[in-house]
C-alpha cells in the first residue's frame, strides 16, 4: 500500500503542476478588465472545458492532500491502522465533495 | 594564545528509564579526540562510566555518540573542532534505546538492515569461477558509492524521519539495499526491492538529507534512497 500511496501522491502532483500554472495564467488574464462575478461566470458557466479543468484539479488535490495529511498524522501523532486510513479516506472524500460542489456551482448553467 | 588547561564536559549518565547530565573537568592536550575525553573520564574520574569503542581509527563504527547535539564518530572528532566556549556535551546516539550512559543499543539499527533485505545472496556457487567486476558499469558505480559504510549509525541518529516514524528502515539499511540492487553478483534484486517497498520503506523518506550531511565517511544515503524510489516506482508502473 505504501508503494501505491507514494505513486498516487507523485502522479497527483504531476497533474496539479500544469493546472496551477493554467489557473494563475487565467487569473492574471481575467483581472485585466476588472474582476466581476458576471465576467467569471460568463466564462465558466456551461463550459465543459472549465468543468474538466477544475474537476481534474479537485480530484488531484483530494488525493494528494489526503496522503500527505495521513503521513503527518502518523509521524507527528503516532496514529495508525484503521483510524489513520479512515482519516485519510474521510479527508479525500471531504475535499472531493466540497471541491466538486464548488466546480459545479461555477460551471453548471442555472 | 595558548589553549586553556581544561574543559567542562557534560556527560549523559543513566539507563533506559532516564538519567541526567554529569559534569567533569577534563584536562586538554594537543590532538585530543572526543573519544580520548570519554576514556579519560572513565579511567581517571569515574570508572563506572559506560561507553563503546573498538578500533579508535574510524573503521569499526562502534564509538558514535551525540556531541553537542550532533552525531559524530568520536574517535575521529577532534576536541578543538567541537569545543563550544570550553564546553562539550556528550550523549548516547539519538533514535536508539539506551543501555547505559553513552552506550546505545544498536539492535534496532541492525535488525532493520536485515528487514531491508541486506543479506547478500550470491549467483554463483563455490565451484564457479570468480564473477568479473567491471567498475566502469553504471550499476557498479552506484554500488561502489555506498559500500564503504561502517555501520556507525550516525546517519540513523541524524535522521528526523526515524525520529518521527520508528518503523522507517533508516538511511544505512536503505543504502545497503541500494548497493545490493546494483550488485551484479547478488541474486536478490526483486527480494530487496520488495523489502524496501513496505511500511517504513524507502518511500517514507522525506529527503531532508541529514544522513548525507553527517555521514563521517562522506557517503550519500539520500541518493541511494532516491535510487530505490525510482527502481521500485518503475517496477510498480510495470505492474509488479
Amino acid at each position: 500500500m505504501e508503494m501505491r500511496l507514494y505513486l498516487l501522491q507523485r502522479i497527483s502532483a504531476i497533474v496539479m503542476a500544469p493546472l496551477v500554472l493554467g489557473h494563475i495564467a487565467v487569473m492574471i488574464y481575467a483581472v485585466q478588465d476588472g474582476l466581476t462575478a458576471e465576467e467569471i461566470l460568463g466564462r465558466t458557466q456551461g463550459s465543459i472545458l472549465w468543468a474538466l479543468f477544475y474537476g481534474t484539479f479537485v480530484v488531484a488535490v483530494a488525493v494528494h492532500a489526503a496522503i500527505g495529511l495521513r503521513t503527518i498524522l502518523h509521524e507527528w501523532f503516532g496514529v495508525g491502522g484503521v483510524a489513520l486510513n479512515g482519516f485519510a479516506g474521510a479527508t479525500c472524500f471531504g475535499l472531493l465533495a466540497m471541491g466538486l460542489n464548488a466546480v459545479a456551482a461555477v460551471t453548471v448553467t442555472p | 594564545m595558548s589553549a586553556p588547561d581544561s574543559m567542562q564536559v557534560s556527560v549523559w549518565r543513566g539507563g533506559p528509564d532516564g538519567g541526567r547530565f554529569q559534569s567533569f573537568d577534563v584536562p586538554r592536550y594537543e590532538s585530543q579526540t572526543v573519544l580520548d575525553v570519554v576514556a579519560w573520564i572513565q579511567q581517571e574520574a569515574d570508572p563506572t562510566l559506560s561507553y563503546r569503542f573498538a578500533c579508535r581509527v574510524g573503521m569499526c563504527g562502534s564509538c558514535a555518540m551525540m556531541v553537542n547535539g550532533v552525531p559524530r564518530w568520536t574517535c575521529r572528532t577532534h576536541v578543538q573542532k567541537v569545543l563550544d566556549a570550553d564546553r562539550i556535551e556528550i550523549a548516547p546516539l539519538r533514535n536508539l534505546p539506551i543501555i547505559k550512559d553513552l552506550a546505545a543499543n544498536m539492535d534496532p539499527f541492525f535488525e532493520k538492515w536485515v528487514q531491508a533485505g541486506g543479506v547478500f545472496e550470491g549467483t554463483e556457487t563455490r565451484a564457479d569461477s570468480y564473477a568479473p567486476i567491471v567498475h566502469e558499469d553504471a550499476d557498479r558505480a552506484n554500488a561502489d558509492a555506498g559500500i564503504e559504510c561502517i555501520n556507525c549509525s550516525v546517519c540513523y541518529a541524524a535522521c528526523d524521519t526515524v525520529a518521527g516514524n520508528p518503523e522507517f528502515l533508516g538511511p544505512a539499511a536503505l543504502n545497503r539495499a541500494w548497493t545490493l540492487v546494483n550488485d551484479a553478483k547478488d541474486a536478490s534484486r526483486d527480494r530487496v526491492l520488495d523489502a524496501v517497498s513496505g511500511k517504513g520503506g524507502c518511500h517514507a523518506c522525506h529527503s531532508m538529507g541529514n544522513c548525507q550531511q553527517y555521514c563521517p565517511n562522506g557517503l550519500n544515503p539520500l541518493t541511494a534512497i532516491a535510487g530505490l524510489k525510482r527502481a521500485t516506482a518503475r517496477r510498480a508502473l510495470r505492474g509488479r
